[in-house]
């Protein structure tokens, strides 16, 4: 039980990304699948998120220089406990622009699709497309 | 001014992607030009990195002058360098080729065609130049982004082909992105090099295991190795035949490259072959890759469609050369990897001329193109050769070094695979040039004059040039293959095998 709620964000982890997972696989609708599709980019963001935070009160890394030293930092006053990592939290904010216009991507060609189809329902565009193959 | 060049080989493309709005706004039909000239100042830079590479080893570029790994360095050493020159000639070949295919294709959105164009080439260019796993990432989505709109636009129902390549492609990322962060969190660095100098010793961890098993498969979904290939026939077949005949050959490959990279020099290749065997699950899964596509190729009546089950087979071989992990194995598969380049870019550019001219690539509609189109049927016929592996092509020197390769680790069976994809090739490579050499159209005798007409009716000379270019390109590194190897990929191979 221990093992579950002391790691409890990477089991939320798995089962966001399982439950996006799930949505891309098992929906039958195209939207369907977009929306799980971004829970799945979601839950990866979810993950480098939470593998900056350390325990004990750390906190975002703005060190406040010595107004004496021009700004400098007296050395040995900053330790690199008292800080999150500030990495993951930038590399999610590239991965978060990616998402943003893979889900824009998907959303028009969703458009497209069901202008040419009339529907999102894949088993119906497969058969569709099964009739114009036969053409 | 030569030391910056690697930036440059990225950020000329980039920026002209941006900047051809401006032209295109001014005049439209300008952008072709300006993305050959761009290309060609492209190509130029990574021949002579590639002369640098050769003259002064391993070049370490670091992005802004921050060093690494805290900044992003880009590395080029034999394999980018390769990759490089291969990327941006073929592109460039394509380009000119795409003219006339695209004005006639789509004709009211070249424009902005051409800036996905460069933005596709800019993410290829850069998922090979760039030694930082992250980066890579980023430049695996703007290659992939730019993709899945450039197959949106093509021919009828390409929408849905698209969309399960998004679908599929995002998966693909999304766990090489998984496999980084996994890499990230027990070794603090992103940095390829660095992260190779550290984790030997952290080969025991659950952690290392997890992301190598994330980031091959996200890697194989981005190749399309068979039972992930679900997403390439569409989008390769469905897309306008310029685009097909630029993503055709390079996104796969460059997928390849990744591979290999991770492979050899993010872990060391022990790791793969001792630590977990995953070098022998890739050979078998690449061996059902090569026949299983070889098979759906010859069910296909469609050649564009058939085409594309054959990327699937021919990535297989690099997947298995890979997998092999000894030295005739990965020269075989970086062989290939210059060879399937040129062979598909040539026999897509043929599909998309037949296009072009009978408006269908049915291959039962193909009689008497022979007669019609007879250069860019031979051109046909030498990638044909080469796919094949008949000796003066290229596609025979690698075939035999992954043969070689699986000699010597043993593997029979895979000689078996290569040598009986070989003859399936030949079903159905040869069965398009039956039909289309050897099956003539029954002449009408009911008319007064009972006799065909047949007069040459060829593509235009800007479509029919690089298509000649690129299977000369076949013939040649099929000449020369010897000395690309001793000069290039004897590099390449790591000093542990």
């Amino acid at each position: 039980m221990d093992f579950i709620i002391a790691k409890y964000n990477y089991w939320i982890y798995i089962i966001l990304m399982m439950i996006g997972l799930y949505g891309m696989i098992a929906k039958n609708n195209l939207a369907k699948k977009v929306v799980g599709m971004t829970l799945f980019q979601t839950a990866i963001i979810l993950f480098f998120i939470s593998t900056s935070v350390k325990s004990g009160g750390a906190t975002v890394p703005i060190v406040m220089g010595d107004p004496h030293l021009h700004g400098h930092v007296i050395p040995g006053t900053v330790h690199a406990i008292q800080y999150l990592n500030p990495l993951p939290h930038v590399l999610m904010l590239t991965a978060i622009v990616v998402m943003v216009a893979t889900f824009g991507i998907a959303v028009a060609l969703l458009m497209r699709i069901y202008k040419r189809y009339g529907t999102l329902e894949g088993d119906e565009i497969v058969e569709i497309r099964k009739q114009e193959a036969a053409l | 001014m030569s030391a910056n060049y690697p930036a440059f080989i990225i950020m000329v493309p980039f920026i002209s992607a941006l900047l051809i709005f401006v032209i295109g706004w001014w005049n439209k039909r300008l952008s072709c030009g300006l993305v050959v000239a761009v290309l060609a100042t492209v190509f130029l830079l990574s021949i002579g990195v590639m002369k640098d590479v050769m003259a002064n080893g391993t070049i370490r570029y670091w992005l802004g002058g921050w060093e690494p790994p805290w900044g992003i360095e880009y590395v080029v050493d034999y394999l980018n360098a390769f990759m490089l020159v291969i990327i941006s000639f073929v592109s460039l070949v394509v380009t000119i080729y795409s003219k006339k295919s695209i004005e006639k294709e789509i004709p009211d959105k070249i424009v902005p065609f051409y800036s996905l164009y460069l933005l596709l080439i800019t993410g290829l260019m850069g998922i090979v130049i760039t030694g930082d796993l992250f980066n890579v990432f980023v430049f695996l989505e703007i290659a992939a982004i730019s993709c899945y709109a450039l197959i949106g636009v093509g021919r009828k129902g390409a929408s849905y082909s698209a969309f399960k390549y998004v679908v599929m492609g995002t998966v693909g990322a999304s766990f090489y992105l998984l496999g980084v962060g996994y890499i990230y969190l027990v070794t603090g660095s992103l940095n390829m090099l660095d992260v190779a100098e550290i984790l030997p010793s952290l080969y025991g961890s659950k952690i290392v295991l997890t992301a190598g098993v994330f980031m091959l498969v996200g890697i194989a979904l981005k190749m399309a190795v068979y039972p992930l290939h679900a997403w390439a026939p569409g989008a390769y077949s469905d897309a306008p035949s310029a685009v097909s005949a630029l993503i055709a050959p390079l996104m796969t490959k460059v997928a390849a490259y990744l591979m290999i990279r991770i492979f050899f020099t993010v872990f060391k290749p022990y790791f793969f072959v001792d630590v977990i065997p995953l070098a022998s699950i890739l050979t078998w899964i690449a061996a059902v890759s090569v026949i299983a596509g070889s098979i759906y190729a010859i069910a296909q009546s469609d050649l564009k469609k058939m085409l594309s089950y054959s990327v699937v087979a021919q990535i297989g071989y690099i997947a298995l050369g890979i997998g092999l992990a000894n030295e005739a194995g990965l020269t075989g598969a970086v062989l290939h990897i210059l060879n399937e380049a040129f062979t598909k870019a040539c026999v897509f550019m043929v599909a998309g001329a037949i296009i072009y001219k009978t408006g269908s690539c049915n291959i039962l509609g193909f009689k008497d193109l022979y007669r019609k189109m007879p250069f860019t049927m031979s051109a046909f016929l030498i990638g044909a050769f080469s796919m094949v592996g008949i000796p003066p092509t290229c596609g025979f020197f690698s075939k035999l070094y992954l043969i070689i390769g699986s000699i010597d680790a043993k593997q029979w069976v895979f000689v078996a695979v290569l040598l009986t994809s070989s003859i399936l090739n030949v079903i159905y490579f040869f069965r398009v040039i039956k039909i289309a050499a050897f099956e003539d159209v029954i002449p009408d005798y009911s008319r007064t004059t009972p006799y065909v007409a047949y007069r040459l009716d060829e593509a235009p000379l800007s479509m029919l040039i690089p298509i000649l270019i690129m299977a000369t390109g076949i013939l040649v590194c099929g000449v020369f293959s010897p000395e690309i190897i001793n000069t290039v990929i004897q590099h390449i191979i790591p000093a542990s095998f």
